[in-house]
């Protein structure tokens, strides 16, 4: 194709100029102040990574519980510095492993837990109180969450040492992913009491992890993902001031999630945005008075949805251009993906090849040796203001349709997505689009080892199930859960009722059961 | 790609997600896609049990299934869904199965009878005409 032919856009579509100079950036906030100040255009932090690398934090899990805490020791054996977990399908939807609907998802997308019996066994000989460890769980997440404190408890860690990060995101499962289980105003009450438990029992832990990841994953734009999923913060902000908690002691636990995708002036300029946004609405918008409400901090993952099946080995390229994107725009925690995700979960030698190439970035590449070096790039400056111009605009939006809530019911972020999804794959076929190895420079795959998944993790689960009904005190099972079913009916806090239920080793599907039994089930209307 | 001759009625298909996952941007696009190409789409929306797929697929009167699966439970789903078209004498319908589906049980899938696996990186186009094909002949 001749230049003059092409078009020249940003992935999401964003139209690029050949040349950047000072002209582009008149009447813009050109020169945003030092990393460190407000409103964190540059990096929350003076000395960014000098002072403190980022979490190099692979998300992890598959199978049993047994099986992923020996993955857990591997990889902090191999110098990762958190521990990120992935819960299977199940799980996630709130069944137990012998459940019918649990039949062949049982460990195939992340580790099964169905009891506090699960969690210990997952975090055997794991300190607590010196790992941190991000879980990735929303519709349950509050189940999840009290067994971890439960197992914190067991190993003798006060909670008030306890960090690490639940996603506990569920706005973004209505919009997005579709991992849910209640409708969203009772689940809005189930995030609001874990802030709420979290403002006053641990106050190291990040009760929630706002998530464009996935937003991003089902085909928004850039734009679309930093707009959405600020504007999710805003509803969560809205509902804990609502419960009466005062915005700086519940503010600076909110935490942010973030994809790393392709283009990579682009999510730089994403990432820089999200600061600015954020800093500036928890200011003025919320009267935040703590520097420490104002400073978002977010963990970036590159971005599963670009990585092909075809030529696979590609895909370790692509990761170390979206970590980079990662770094660069200031990501305090990062995962990479693994080469083979198109095709299956990682294998232990392409977890530990994701792993080195975090590894490479921050003691080869030197891009960490001073705090935003891409500060005062006319493209990028440019980038960054028409970025928080554009997501401004959707949040206003938002805000006239009277909320995330009400946009979603209206089904507006989901078709705003499905259509730029639908967009982008039309550019594909076209050839618009090139993705190097599947519409141009084929060649014939190179076959890679890949990690299998049988059924012996179910029924491994499933034996263990049934021994734990068994053997646990039955009577107070049940009066632990009516206790939390009395709660979940009125208005009082739900976590000291889901740890007494946990403790009891009620599981996870019998909770999530006493909870649709007052909250009913969700779905959503189908749409194209 | 040619469009169908005008006589030819429409093809039918249903579009669903089974299983507990709810990444749907797949079958989103499928749907579009083939619409855009002059079918009739049905979407069943997120988590069908092949006891509601194979139930709508008879009321709809559809004369292919497409299902998207990308969490691994694909090989406990579609021979469940092949079993009951038997059970219902709907063995002329075509099923197509899209997802994350390994070479070898893409295989297992063709021969319980399903008529296509297209695994990531399949072009739409391949797809409509895939379809177009087997329903009525045709490029």
């Amino acid at each position: 194709m001749k230049t003059t032919e092409r078009r020249f856009t940003t992935i999401s579509g964003v139209p690029i100029e050949p040349l950047y100079g000072p002209e582009q950036l008149q009447g813009l906030d050109g020169n945003p102040p030092a990393p460190g100040e407000f409103p964190y255009t540059r990096g929350i932090h003076r000395d960014m990574y000098r002072g403190k690398l980022w979490t190099m934090r692979q998300f992890s899990g598959f199978a049993t519980p047994e099986e992923t805490n020996r993955r857990y020791h591997y990889l902090l054996q191999q110098g990762q510095t958190g521990l990120s977990v992935a819960f299977d399908l199940p799980t996630l939807m709130g069944y137990d492993a012998d459940h019918a609907l649990s039949e062949g998802e049982v460990g195939k997308c992340g580790a099964s837990v169905s009891s506090l019996e699960d969690m210990e066994i997952l975090f055997r000989g794991i300190p607590l109180g010196d790992v941190t460890v991000s879980m990735t769980i929303n519709s349950p997440a509050a189940v999840l969450w009290a067994m971890y404190l439960a197992v914190a408890e067991q190993q003798g860690v006060d909670w008030a040492r306890v960090s690490g990060t639940l996603q506990n995101d569920i706005l973004k499962e209505y919009i997005a992913q579709k991992e849910y289980i209640f409708p969203p105003r009772p689940s809005m009450r189930l995030v609001t009491d874990t802030i709420e438990f979290g403002a006053r029992h641990t106050p190291r832990f990040n009760p929630i992890s706002i998530s464009g990841y996935h937003i991003r994953e089902a085909g928004s734009t850039a734009v679309q993902e930093l707009a959405f999923t600020l504007r999710d913060g805003f509803e969560y902000v809205d509902w804990a001031l609502e419960r009466g908690l005062p915005i700086d002691e519940f503010a600076p636990r909110l935490s942010f999630f973030f994809n790393a995708h392709n283009d990579f002036f682009e999510e730089v300029a994403k990432y820089r945005a999200a600061r600015k946004i954020w800093a500036l609405a928890m200011r003025e918008r919320y009267g935040a008075q703590s520097e420490r409400s104002w400073k978002l901090r977010f963990h970036a993952q590159t971005a599963g949805c670009s990585l092909t099946w075809q030529q696979p080995y590609n895909n370790v390229v692509r990761t170390a251009f979206q970590a980079m994107a990662a770094v660069l725009g200031g990501a305090q925690s990062l995962h990479t993906n693994s080469l083979d995700e198109a095709y299956a979960l990682p294998s232990e030698q392409a977890v530990t090849i994701a792993l080195r190439t975090q590894q490479i970035l921050a003691f080869e590449s030197g891009v960490a040796n001073t705090a935003d070096p891409l500060g005062g790039s006319y493209f990028l400056e440019k980038l960054t203001a028409e970025t928080e111009e554009a997501a401004n605009r959707y949040i206003r939006r938002i805000d006239e349709m009277g909320g995330m809530i009400a946009a979603i019911e209206a089904g507006f972020p989901q078709s705003e997505i499905a259509a730029a999804s639908y967009r982008y794959q039309r550019e594909v076929e076209t050839g618009e689009r090139t993705i190097v190895g599947v519409n141009r420079f084929q060649s014939d795959d190179q076959p890679i080892e890949l990690l299998e998944i049988d059924e012996s993790a179910a029924n491994h689960q499933s034996a263990k199930l049934a021994g734990l009904r068994k053997r646990r005190d039955n009577q107070r099972v049940t009066q632990t859960l009516d206790a939390l079913r009395r709660a979940a009916e009125g208005t009082e806090n739900t976590m000291p009722r889901l740890l007494d239920a946990v403790r009891a080793y009620a599981t996870l599907g019998e909770i999530c059961d006493a909870l649709r039994g007052v909250f009913g089930a969700y779905q959503e209307t189908p749409r194209l | 790609m040619s469009a169908p001759p005008a006589i030819a009625p429409p093809i039918r298909v249903l579009v669903a997600k089974p299983g507990l996952d709810g990444h749907d941007r797949g079958a989103k696009i499928i749907a579009r896609a083939l619409r855009d190409a002059g079918m009739e789409v049905i979407y069943t929306g997120l988590r069908q049990t092949p006891e509601m797929i194979v139930s709508a697929a008879l009321q709809e009167d559809v004369e292919v299934i497409g299902l998207s699966i990308l969490s691994g439970a694909h090989n406990a789903i579609v021979p469940r869904v092949m079993e009951l078209l038997r059970e219902k004498d709907m063995g002329d319908v075509k099923v197509v199965v899209g997802g994350i589906i390994p070479d070898e049980d893409a295989e297992a899938l063709k021969k319980d009878g399903v008529a296509a696996v297209f695994q990531p990186g399949a072009s739409l186009e391949s797809i409509v005409s895939f379809i177009r094909k087997a329903c009525r002949g045709l490029h």
